[in-house]
């Protein structure tokens, strides 16, 4: 019972957090005051189907370089929330700020190529790894030389892996072919719902590994949906735990496994 | 056989008519000890097919003496029977019905208005009417194939479609392949056609002529212009049809919409 109340009493303040109007909150707040470093914020985003609610009322920000876990129960509304800031789905109501402005004033093109998302599976298209990787920079007119192929490839360790065609590649082979696109359109913000759920442990280790280094040799701001609190805990610096599509918690990775830990 | 007990050629047809059914009936009881379920939905159609057949004779009875103009009206209705009729498969897409009435209305409606203009079929009601049916029925078929082949391409490349919209691509470059996929798919029985013409089936209009007496090598060319006029309805038809349904199947924030329902169900199972 009173690890219940601490913990709602946790769900209050982290709700403030957000909204960035509690005296106690410590990471989430001081992040909120600290202006012209937040990449992304979310404000009473909302998104509801056919009178179902996917999403309620969810207000974060995430600042310049910071890694944010998102976690919590299958179907809480985890990779719902991921789509809403890719705007691969429409909010009901509220919106998210991308480097202090509005997405709905970008193009939804323009606003993808700087907010890059990395799929649960790679999702590549037929052809050479290395088509797959000038896929994105095509779309809005720019061709990626052999050189940036060949560096992106390095990056995810597919040194020589430009004129492999796709179809030949292993879950982790493609999942790194995934990245390196998303990579390729130079984003802003990324965008991880749950990159390693389809791959087996190696390959899940590996990718995870490779994430944390490019994450951090690119200084990048980045969301992870995961269902592996370890992996949150190992890759994030805060999280927020959602249920029922509601923001429940809003702190450091450590404070919300272990809240997720005690809940009922 | 059958003129032999039936004199009267009214009451002889209706005895054929009666006599196909039944035959049509049998083979639909069989399919169902198969384990294939379509007695009832065959004989509503038959039904249906027969009521309808028989309202269009005598509406045509009535239409074939009179003026051109009407044939236009009854093409029309033709047509927005069509248009209903293939929206019924792909209910699901958004505004389908909007994607087959400009489809058939424009690619049969061209294709006709340009075969009477250019005199290639006679404009007299007794032959437009039956040709230009013949015309909006491929157009409805193609209509049909085409939304069907194109749901099922981006039902099963719904990651691809999103991982390209992800990466700043727009609609039109992501739904490509799967536009030219529900093309090819729903000109494959015209070009059949084309293909097999003579060979492997005489088609009604030649079969027709021929029953009524007409010379068998103008029947075969009369029909070859049928043909190539159903093909090229079918191809601009076709290229109407997904033409409109890809703007159907994304928002104006280029979200794929194109049941999207269904895939938020499968994610919050997820």
């Amino acid at each position: 019972m009173g690890k219940q109340a601490d913990l709602e009493r946790e769900t209050m303040t982290a709700n403030d957090r957000a909204e960035g109007t509690s005296s106690r909150d410590v990471p989430a707040r001081s992040a909120a005051n600290s202006g012209g470093d937040t990449a992304l914020e979310t404000r009473n985003l909302s998104r509801e189907v056919m009178g179902k609610v996917l999403v309620n009322d969810i207000s974060v920000q995430v600042q310049q370089g910071e890694i944010l876990a998102v976690v919590g129960p299958s179907g809480a509304g985890k990779s719902s929330f991921l789509r809403l800031i890719n705007r691969l789905d429409e909010p009901t109501s509220g919106t998210v700020y991308l480097a202090g402005q509005d997405y709905k004033e970008l193009g939804s093109r323009e606003l993808r190529r700087r907010v890059g998302m990395v799929m649960q599976s790679a999702y590549l298209f037929p052809g050479t790894v290395a088509e797959n990787l000038c896929y994105g920079p095509r779309q809005h007119g720019e061709e990626l030389p052999a050189s940036e192929i060949d560096n992106l490839l390095e990056q995810v360790g597919l040194e020589g892996f430009a004129h492999r065609d796709v179809s030949h590649l292993s879950g982790g082979e493609a999942q790194r072919v995934s990245l390196a696109r998303t990579l390729a359109n130079k984003p802003e913000v990324l965008l991880l719902d749950e990159p390693t759920s389809a791959l087996d442990d190696r390959a899940e280790r590996e990718i995870e590994a490779l994430l944390t280094r490019v994450l951090r040799d690119r200084h990048l701001t980045a969301l992870i949906v995961t269902h592996d609190t370890a992996q949150a805990e190992r890759i994030a610096s805060r999280a927020i735990l959602i249920d029922a599509g509601r923001l429940i918690l809003n702190d450091t990775v450590q404070e919300v496994l272990h809240a997720e830990a005690v809940r009922p | 056989m059958l003129k032999r007990f039936v004199p009267d050629p009214i009451t002889l047809r209706a005895a054929q008519a009666v006599g196909a059914a039944i035959f049509a009936l049998i083979v639909a009881y069989l399919a169902r000890r198969a384990g294939i379920r379509l007695l009832s939905e065959a004989a509503v159609a038959l039904v249906r097919g027969i009521s309808q057949i028989i309202v269009v004779g005598l509406l045509l009875t009535l239409v074939l003496g009179s003026a051109q103009w009407l044939s236009a009206f009854v093409l029309l209705g033709m047509m927005l029977g069509g248009a209903l009729i293939a929206a019924q498969r792909t209910k699901d897409i958004p505004g389908v019905l909007q994607v087959t009435m400009g489809s058939i209305l424009l690619g049969a409606g061209l294709v006709i208005g340009g075969m009477v203009g250019l005199r290639v079929i006679d404009s007299a009601p007794a032959t437009l009417i039956p040709v230009g049916s013949i015309v909006i029925a491929n157009a409805m078929n193609t209509t049909a194939l085409a939304l069907d082949r194109f749901r099922a391409e981006v039902e099963a490349h719904t990651g691809q479609i999103e991982a390209g919209l992800a990466l700043g691509a727009a609609p039109t470059a992501v739904v490509a392949p799967y536009v030219l996929a529900a093309v090819q798919a729903s000109l494959i029985p015209s070009i059949n056609n084309l293909r097999s013409l003579g060979i492997v089936w005489i088609p009604g209009v030649m079969a027709g002529m021929v029953l009524a007496g007409s010379d068998p090598i103008l029947a075969a060319i009369y029909q070859f212009v049928v043909v190539a006029v159903l093909f090229a309805t079918a191809g601009t038809t076709s290229l109407l049809c997904t033409l409109f349904v890809r703007r159907r199947a994304f928002s104006s924030a280029d979200q794929l919409t194109l049941r999207m329902v269904k895939h938020e169900e499968v994610r919050e199972r997820d």
